[in-house]
Formats: structure tokens, sequence, C-alpha cells
């Protein structure tokens, strides 16, 4: 997921990259040298100088490669209100669809509810506008859009649809994958789906 | 602990602010619940009638509205997403550490003496042979961090311990950041944050 938001990132502003995978559950010894305080992907490397963290890399390729697609506005408050959307994203919404996932009965209909309401303040946020960022994809959508390929697991292991609760969100979701760096940045959801399953399985949830 | 951290920014940068003391034991103002509606949580700051909720970004909105006196980061973008993660850090680890200190009892309040003081030593490997995280002088890992200070006297007391005798060189860092006037006049009197502590565990019967 946060990985994805730095592939969009350097994708918008043309840059090309090297990308190496990592398998979570076996991470690798550069992984490890290289973030030794929290051990997670993803990182940046540049000039052979780490970045660990993703939104932080983010606003680092923005400050960075500043000419072109600026992901935050100039204006200070407006600014501040794109970082309180994205920290808001960081804060709710990864341990909400984990929860969907990795829950059975009435644990599993909680945490529906709260992912639900999650999507709800942020489709209050988007309003009507085309995206979070204004007229123009920007720090928040790019926060967001990774979690659009988990939905089909929500969904599918929660037996609801996000559509038919905030149509508003996934009409945002849709414009955004008609941008060819978005399309081409996020995992195919059918892929995350099974690797859902595989998560199940391994936790004993089925 | 976070309302501090815009407090010190806000000393820095010379700017005047009306201080609202929220009573968050008791019943949360109309005002912040307006202001705040998304986590009901101080700080907020409020500018020109606008409000910018979550320290962090605000200590960040107060160096880009007064960017011309003392820069809290610095302007090179590498040091700046270093200083970000530090920060960050901070955020994810301290409070949480500290918490499990006065909150619990027995074994579990050793391993969380043992997490807190581990958390020190990496920001303690971090800060190395420099005065400040920010180098020479206060930055912005040094505003989020000393806030947490305040409350050593607090967790020692519950924990029975002593901070300064496991992480000499960060208390150092510490009373070196209270001699600054923005610090010592924006964090709390130790005594009076433990009172308060006492009052917070009656509350959750923790005590």
């Amino acid at each position: 997921m946060f990985g994805m938001r730095l592939r969009i990132a350097l994708a918008e502003k043309g840059i090309e990259y090297e990308y190496r995978e990592e398998d979570p559950r076996n991470k690798s010894e550069l992984l490890l040298k290289m973030n030794p305080v929290h051990k997670k992907i993803p990182i940046l490397i540049h000039n052979d100088k780490l970045v660990c963290e993703s939104i932080i890399a983010v606003q680092y390729i923005d400050e960075v490669w500043s000419k072109k697609a600026p992901f935050l506005p100039s204006d200070p408050y407006q600014r501040a209100q794109a970082r309180f959307w994205a920290d808001y994203i960081d804060k709710k919404m990864y341990d909400a669809g984990r929860r969907v996932w990795s829950s059975k009965g009435d644990e599993l209909e909680a945490a529906k509810k709260d992912f639900l309401e999650v999507l709800k303040v942020l489709e209050a946020e988007l309003d009507d506008k085309p995206y979070f960022g204004g007229e123009t994809f920007g720090f928040v959508d790019l926060a967001f859009i990774p979690f659009y390929c988990w939905f089909y697991a929500y969904e599918s292991c929660g037996n609801f649809s996000v559509e038919a609760e905030c149509p508003k969100l996934i009409a945002w979701a849709n414009r955004c994958m008609e941008k060819k760096n978005v399309a081409k940045s996020l995992a195919d959801k059918q892929k995350v789906y099974e690797f859902v399953l595989e998560l199940r399985k391994a936790f004993g949830i089925d | 602990m976070f309302g501090m951290r815009v407090q010190i920014a806000l000393a820095e940068k010379g700017v005047k602010y009306e201080y609202r003391e929220e009573d968050l034991l008791t019943k949360k103002s109309d005002l912040l619940l307006k202001m705040n509606p998304v986590h009901k949580k101080i700080p907020v700051l409020i500018h020109n009638g606008k409000p910018v909720c979550e320290s962090l970004i605000a200590v960040q909105y107060v160096e880009e509205v007064w960017k011309e006196k003392y820069p809290i980061l610095p302007s090179d973008p590498y040091q700046r997403a270093q200083a970000r993660f530090w920060a960050d850090y901070v955020d994810k680890k301290i409070y949480d550490a500290g918490r499990k200190i006065w909150a619990t009892k027995g074994e579990e309040q050793q391993a969380a003496k043992k997490e807190f003081i581990e958390c020190l030593r990496v920001l303690e490997g971090e800060l190395g042979d420099k005065p400040y995280f920010g180098g020479d002088k206060l930055g912005y890992v040094d505003i989020a961090l000393v806030p947490f200070y305040s409350w050593f006297y607090a967790y020692e007391t519950c924990g029975k311990f002593s901070i300064e005798a496991e992480c000499p060189k960060f208390v150092a860092w510490a009373k070196r950041c209270m001699q600054r006037e923005s610090v010592g006049k924006s964090l709390p009197d130790p005594h009076r944050v433990y009172e308060f502590l006492l009052q917070l565990k009656k509350r959750h019967g923790l005590d």
C-alpha cells in the first residue's frame, strides 16, 4: 500500500527508478540495514541516502523535484489541511481495513461499521471536488488511492459493497484510476485478494 | 505534551498568541469540538479564524507562515526528511511507551520501563554529539521531543527508576533545551504534571 504512494509520486514527477520487492515475511539484509529503526518498506534511496516512511518520502520527492506536478498546495493553510487528511488516512485506514479482512462474526460487523465511518468522513471532506487536491490530483489523493486496490478484498471478506455506501468516493477512485500513473502503480485487486486469503489462512481465520 | 510543541514554536518565532486551556478530565469545550470535529483533541491552533490540528502539522504551519524568523526545519530536502522521520518516531513511540509506565504495574511495568529506555537510547544515538537534534540550535525534532521531559518526574516516580541514570546524554540534552526561554516558559512544572497524573490514574481506577 505504502510503497504504491511513492511509485505514483515518482511517476507523476517523471522520474525513473529501480524497484525492489520485499517479502514482509522474510526481510532482506538490505532492508534491515537501510531501515534499522522500523524495519519496514517503503524506503526511497536517492543519491545513496535513505528516506523512510511513505508520507515523508512523498514530501521529499515533492521538494526535490519541485518544478513539476506539485503535490502540496503553496498556501500554508491549505498545506496544513492536506497534511491533516493524509495523517488521518495514516491513522485510520490501514487498521480499519485490516480489521475487516482479519475478523469474523460480531467483530467483523463492528469492523465494517468502523471502516465505513472512516470512508464517510473522507467522502465528506472530498465533497463535490474532483480530487481531494481540488481540480488536480494532489497529496491526499496520493496518500489514499493505494487503498482502493484493497477494496475488493475488504468487500469480499466482509460481504459488502463500498460503492453502495460511498458512491462519491468510488467515483473519485475511478477518476484517479484514469490517470496512467495511478493505474500502473496500483496492485491488481484480484492478486491483493489472493494475498489476503493466504494471510487469513496463515492467521487461522478461515 | 503536544500543545507545548506549538507554544515553543510560536515563542521561537516571537509570535504573540492567546492560550486557552481545555479541561480534558471533565468536559471538552464547544470551541474545541467545533474546531476539531474529526479528532476532538488538543492542540488546535486557530489563526485568522481557521483551525490547524495535530501538533506537528501546526508546528510546520507556524514554520511556513512565519518563515523569516528562526527556521525550525532545515532548508535541505534530505535533512528535512530526516527531521520529519525522527519527529514521527517520537510520535509513534514515546507517548505510548511513557503511558505504559504509569498505567501498569508489576511485570508489565518492568517491560514498559525497558521499552521506554530503549526508545530514549535510539534517540540518544541519533543525537550523537550534537548539542541539539537540530544541530547547533533547537529544531523540529527538539521541539517535538522536549515536552515529554516535563513528564519524566511522573514516569520516574510511578516506575521507581531514574531516567538520568539510564540515559544521561538525553537528560543533558533536555536540560540544555530548558535553558531556552521558549522551552522553559512552555513546559509545565513536573510536580504539577505528577499531580495531574495522580488524578488521571484515580479516574481510570489505576491506583
